[in-house]
């Protein structure tokens, strides 16, 4: 047994026991603090597996802002009562409901060991048309050219549920500001790690959306960073949620997939397909879609964070 | 056993784990952690299908690895618009069963916030 072989057994072992202690534990607290770190640990499993932008990916996205999420909702819910003894399942359902997910994962198991050799792919054609694209990190390719339809639809996801959370204000808030307000001591240890690492952050975001054409790296990725930082200083109390009835808001949100839709739609007068870039423009129009969706992501991760608006515009 | 191998088991694992939690788990927001280790469990088999499909000099297929990273953004907006549910039941009613025919503890309640002006 390699050294790297073995490494790996160990990150699967703790993969496994952190997924059964996020669905064991007793304290609510406990399981979603167990799934932060589930979710780093799997970003190592992405690293193992070759796949760097994925890692990115789950350490901004799947373990570090689901992970905020799901703290300030535990933090919330803490004063909600037991479930009532005729809500926990009985001895009967847990076992079969067991036995079910047993089966399903065994069937699983067995499907990836029987999976045909070699294995069907696409990476050889991804690779010969890289150059049309003008890009050099193929994930990237895959997200902006081959299957920028995919992109486009998920871009239009992003503000839909913000509506969705947004549409969940009580009346009498509605255009006021998300989320709580945050009172930290201006002169302490958070209000001077907020100031310090967030010029930091901001050009550690922006350089990994310019770095995604060619890396591991992009504007998901990227964007996660530069919302991140606009959370660590709002929690830091030096800055604050816009009220959402501010119109420059609503453009910063939207502009994004408005450019996006709008150079797919271009691409009927042109090329002659939706989303179809003409020869030779292929970079400078992935970087303007890019460009303007960076800040429309980044905006939309952190207000779907900040929840609802829960103040009046002026609160 | 190949990590792509071993990862892909372990997958499957993490898979039948989270719908355990998801069937299980009373409380609403033990539900949204349950179904996000699901969803995890779901793109790392997507993940070792796409490290399978290592060609070309590329450590994996990139098409899955574009797919997963969309698939993961995706999820963290269901996940928001989830927990904005939840405690929105909370708010409205301090508690937060999705069982409609649970009893009603009027005692225990927090006040319900004044009605919408």
């Amino acid at each position: 047994m390699t050294i790297a072989s073995a490494l790996y057994i160990g990150l699967a072992v703790l993969v496994l026991a952190l997924a059964s202690w996020t669905i064991f534990a007793q304290d609510d607290y406990a399981a979603i603090v167990g799934f932060v770190t589930y979710g780093l640990l799997l970003s190592l499993v992405w690293v193992s597996l070759s796949s760097h932008d994925i890692a990115l990916t789950e350490a901004a996205i799947g373990g570090g802002v689901t992970g905020v999420l799901l703290l300030g909702a535990g933090a919330r819910l803490r004063g909600a009562r037991e479930p009532t003894g005729l809500e926990r399942p009985g001895i009967a359902r847990r076992v079969s409901a067991a036995a079910l997910c047993t089966l399903i994962s065994v069937g699983l198991a067995l499907t990836v060991l029987i999976l045909p050799e070699p294995a069907p792919t696409l990476a050889p054609s991804a690779t010969a048309n890289l150059a049309a694209t003008q890009m050099g990190n193929p994930v990237s390719a895959v997200l902006l050219a081959y299957r920028a339809l995919d992109t486009l639809l998920e871009s239009a996801v992003l503000p839909l549920a913000l509506i969705g959370v947004w549409s969940l204000a009580s009346d009498r808030f509605w255009g006021g500001r998300p989320g709580l307000q945050y009172h930290a001591d201006r002169e302490g240890v958070l209000a001077f790690l907020a100031q310090l690492l967030s010029p930091f952050g901001v050009l550690m975001g922006i350089y990994m959306v310019w770095i995604g054409a060619d890396h591991p790296g992009g504007k998901f990725q990227g964007g996660t960073i530069l919302a991140a930082m606009w959370i660590l200083t709002r929690m830091a109390g030096i800055t604050d949620t816009p009220p959402i009835s501010r119109r420059w808001l609503r453009i910063v949100l939207i502009t994004g997939p408005a450019v996006f839709l709008a150079i797919g739609l271009a691409g009927f007068a042109i090329p002659g397909t939706f989303l179809a870039y003409p020869a030779g423009f292929a970079k400078p129009i992935i970087l303007i879609i890019e460009a303007a969706m960076t800040p429309s992501i980044a905006a939309t991760l952190a207000l779907l964070l900040a929840g609802p608006p829960e103040r009046k515009p002026n609160g | 056993m190949s990590a792509a191998t071993l990862f892909g088991v372990c997958s499957a694992a993490l898979v039948g784990l989270g719908l355990y939690g998801l069937i299980i788990h009373p409380q609403p927001l033990r539900k949204i952690l349950a179904f996000n280790l699901l969803g995890s469990g779901v793109f790392l088999l997507f993940g070792v299908i796409a490290r399978r499909g290592a060609a070309s000099g590329l450590g994996g297929d990139p098409v899955p690895q574009a797919l997963v990273i969309t698939g993961i953004v995706v999820a963290f907006s269901a996940t928001a618009l989830a927990v904005a549910l939840l405690l929105r039941l909370f708010h409205e009613t301090g508690r937060t069963t999705l069982n409609a025919d649970a009893p009603k503890n009027s005692s225990d309640n927090p006040p319900r916030k004044s009605p919408d002006s």
